[in-house]
Formats: C-alpha cells, sequence, structure tokens
C-alpha cells in the first residue's frame, strides 16, 4: 500500500501542490500580501466577507481557464490588455448572473462587485501562472488560490464583525451590555486586524524554521 | 535595404497579430456579456418587478392590490408601461377596494450613489410610515444600517407630515443627531451612519414637501379614493 502513494507520490505533487500552495504555504492574502483593496474594504462582517470570496473565486477560475487557453494566441504586448478584459468581462456576467438569481443577493453585494476588475490576485495568476501552464494546473491553482482568498477574508470579517458589531453572521455572540469597537468595522479596523492576522502567520512561520 | 525590407514587414506581421488578438478577444468577450445579459434580462426583470411589489407591501402592510400613479402638475394619473420622469407613487388598497395609504418612489444622492427608496404615507392620519430602501451602495456594514438598524427602523412607525391651512408641510421631516428627537416629524439618525441616515431625511423632506400635500388632497377624491377597474 505504502509502495503505491510512494510511485504515486512522483506525478501527483506537481498538480495537488498548486492547488494546495494557495491555502496556505503561498495563501494569496497572508503570504503574498496581494489585493489588499478588497481585504481592507469588504471585510467588516463574516458575510460580506464570504461573498466576496466567492465571487472573486469564480472570476479568478474562469480568467485562469481562459488565459490558460489562449495562451499560446495572446502576443506578449498585450498580454496585460487582453486579461483586463477577459477578467472585467467575467466580472460583468457574474454581476448579471446575482442579479438574475436574486435581487437581494445583488443588493448586498452590489458594491462591490465591480471591485473585483481591480484584484490584483487574479491579474497577477493570469501573468504568473495562467499564462505559462496548461489548463489542469491553472484551474486548480485558481481554485487553491480562491479558496485561500476566502478563508483570508473569512478570518478578518470574523474577527471584525465579533468585536465590532458583537456578532458572526449576524447571530450575537455576546450579551446585550457589550460595547462594540466601532472602530473595528471602520477602515482603520481592517488595517489593525491585517496587521494582527500578518504577525501571527509571520511568528507560525518563523518558529516551524 | 533589403534588411530593411524584412523587418518592416514582420513588425507589420506583428502588428496584424497584436491587432488580430485584441480584436478577437474583444469580440468574444463582447459576445459573451451579450448573451449573458439577454439570456438574464427577463429574469432581472421579473426580480425587479417582483422586489418592487414586495417592497410596496412591506412599506403598505395593510394593502392587498396596489395601483401605480405617475403625478404631474398636481394631477394623478394611473401610470402606464413606459417609464416616466414623473414623481411615481403606488396607492394601496385593502380587500374592500379602499385606499389605506401610498408608497412614494422617491430618490436623492446617498453617501456612495444614488439612494432609491419607496416610503408610506397615510393620509387618513397625516404621518409617514415605513420605509423601504429599493437601491442603495453605501458602505456594507455602516450606511448600509438605514436598511437593517432595528431603531433606526422604528423611526417610520409615523412621522408627522400634517398639513396647515395653506395646504402645506407644516413641519418638514428632517435626520437629527443620535438620541436628539424631540418633535414627530424628526428622524433619529444613526452613529457612524450619519450621511447615509441624513440622506434619507433629506430625500424624504425634499418629496414629502412637493408629494404630501397632492396625495392628500387626492386622496378625497372618489376615483383615488376607490380601487379604479383597471
Amino acid at each position: 500500500m505504502s509502495s503505491v502513494v510512494e510511485t504515486n507520490k512522483s506525478n501527483l505533487p506537481s498538480s495537488t501542490d498548486e492547488f494546495i500552495k494557495g491555502l496556505w504555504k503561498d495563501n494569496p492574502v497572508f503570504v503574498q500580501v496581494l489585493g489588499m483593496c478588497p481585504v481592507l474594504a469588504v471585510t467588516n462582517t463574516a458575510e460580506n466577507a464570504l461573498a466576496m470570496g466567492l465571487a472573486t473565486l469564480f472570476v479568478l477560475l474562469m480568467s485562469n481557464i481562459l488565459v490558460s487557453l489562449l495562451r499560446n494566441f495572446i502576443p506578449k504586448q498585450v498580454r496585460i490588455a487582453s486579461y483586463i478584459l477577459i477578467i472585467a468581462t467575467f466580472v460583468t456576467i457574474i454581476d448579471y448572473v446575482i442579479q438574475a438569481i436574486s435581487v437581494d443577493l445583488h443588493k448586498s453585494l452590489g458594491a462591490f462587485i465591480s471591485l473585483i476588475v481591480v484584484n490584483c490576485l487574479i491579474l497577477s495568476r493570469a501573468e504568473a501562472f495562467a499564462s505559462k501552464n496548461g489548463l489542469g494546473k491553472s484551474a486548480l491553482d485558481a481554485l487553491g488560490m480562491g479558496i485561500g482568498f476566502t478563508f483570508a477574508l473569512l478570518c478578518l470579517g470574523a474577527v471584525r464583525e465579533v468585536l465590532g458589531n458583537g456578532s458572526i453572521f449576524g447571530w450575537s455572540v455576546f450579551a446585550d451590555s457589550f460595547q462594540e469597537w466601532i472602530v473595528m468595522i471602520l477602515p482603520a479596523g481592517g488595517f489593525f486586524t491585517l496587521a494582527f492576522w500578518l504577525l501571527l502567520f509571520n511568528y507560525w512561520k518563523e518558529r516551524k524554521v | 535595404m533589403s534588411d530593411q525590407a524584412i523587418t518592416s514587414s514582420e513588425s507589420r506581421k506583428r502588428s496584424l497579430h497584436m491587432l488580430k488578438a485584441m480584436v478577437g478577444i474583444g469580440s468574444m468577450c463582447a459576445l459573451l456579456i451579450v448573451f449573458t445579459y439577454e439570456s438574464t434580462l427577463s429574469q432581472i426583470k421579473e426580480n425587479k418587478a417582483e422586489a418592487l411589489e414586495k417592497a410596496i407591501f412591506k412599506v403598505l402592510p395593510e394593502a392587498t392590490a396596489s395601483v401605480p400613479y405617475e403625478i404631474s402638475g398636481g394631477e394623478l394619473s394611473i401610470k402606464g408601461e413606459e417609464a416616466t420622469t414623473n414623481p411615481v407613487v403606488f396607492a394601496g388598497y385593502n380587500n374592500a377596494n379602499e385606499l389605506v395609504g401610498f408608497a412614494i418612489d422617491a430618490k436623492g444622492q446617498g453617501y456612495a450613489d444614488i439612494l432609491r427608496i419607496l416610503y408610506g404615507y397615510d393620509p387618513e392620519e397625516q404621518t409617514v410610515k415605513g420605509l423601504y430602501v429599493l437601491e442603495s451602495k453605501e458602505t456594507p456594514g455602516l450606511g448600509d444600517k438605514i436598511e437593517k438598524d432595528a431603531s433606526f427602523l422604528s423611526n417610520f412607525e409615523g412621522l408627522d407630515a400634517s398639513l396647515n391651512t395653506n395646504n402645506e408641510i407644516q413641519n418638514r421631516i428632517t435626520t437629527v443627531k443620535s438620541g436628539e428627537k424631540k418633535n414627530k416629524w424628526e428622524i433619529d439618525g444613526i452613529t457612524g451612519a450619519t450621511i447615509s441616515s441624513r440622506a434619507i431625511g433629506e430625500i424624504i423632506g425634499t418629496s414629502s414637501l412637493e408629494l404630501v400635500p397632492v396625495l392628500f388632497n387626492a386622496a378625497n377624491e372618489p376615483s383615488v379614493a376607490q380601487k379604479p377597474e383597471l
């Protein structure tokens, strides 16, 4: 049994690693520190963070797939313009699709969806990975990075909502006497929380070494 | 000479390739968007109409049917299907076909973008009742409290909008600082959503100043007070 695993290992890592790396080792927020605009702006409640993470995951996956398919067709000189065009297209599509699914969902997400276009995580994955790798790997990379991004947003959103609003996903966690730390919902709270998580991540990394 | 000719023809080829790639990707993206737009349009329209319908009954809980009116020159006329620039109100009727109130469609500048709201007017009690935010891009977690904050929404259980003898609103509805509400026409603001809660007061204040006198008079006309046959 162990020998089977051993032999499989030699060709497995290449693709599973692409998936795993985005979750933890190369986490887009805590390690690469990419896409800070939504990370700071949209994480004031856990629900917003989760929705933004999932929408980004979709756009990231679709753009990585398309960029990977077209990688031999897109000339080097106009690649960035092409990537932006592709990303903007998928953002527009998800905007319409969400409106068609539910007006309420669109109401709670509307303000952030257009922000996805300028998320440098998506552009950087298109440029650094999908334009150099095949379809399968690019899709796995996008899934890993997208889930890692969603996870990171949730980490920030949960802390900020608990401290700033006394609730998590809208459920109260403290007694009524709890005094909310309004600053945690304000932009400054985003910086504090991000600093706290980066500190924690770097501490873990240092300790491992 | 021949060298130059080769490089120039090569660079032209390269430019052509770039052009082809950009135009190709551009048209593909355009097609994708058009396809998505076309295939979701009817569903989106349906969803929006449904949301508006729901909003009307949320603002006028006693109503069981509604009729859209547009207001021009101080007169109410039944609104057709086509879009209009005139103010739009929805008259709510109960099962006995009696008028229970109006839901007024109003918009104005919020903190992030235009806010579009629906608020209720009860001509019998001369009060503004009920608020529903139709379109808002206010900051999530702060400005969007105008839709969620229970103590803010409790303002709209009855705001005084009574008319004086000149057929004008006696006291303009405004938002005051949180905790400083003293009069029945004041809206208690939200800490942390000052601009958004003031915007609501401003929108209702401006819109009610113009429309409430018209609606109050219209409510006494039999053609509006009884549900019209459509």
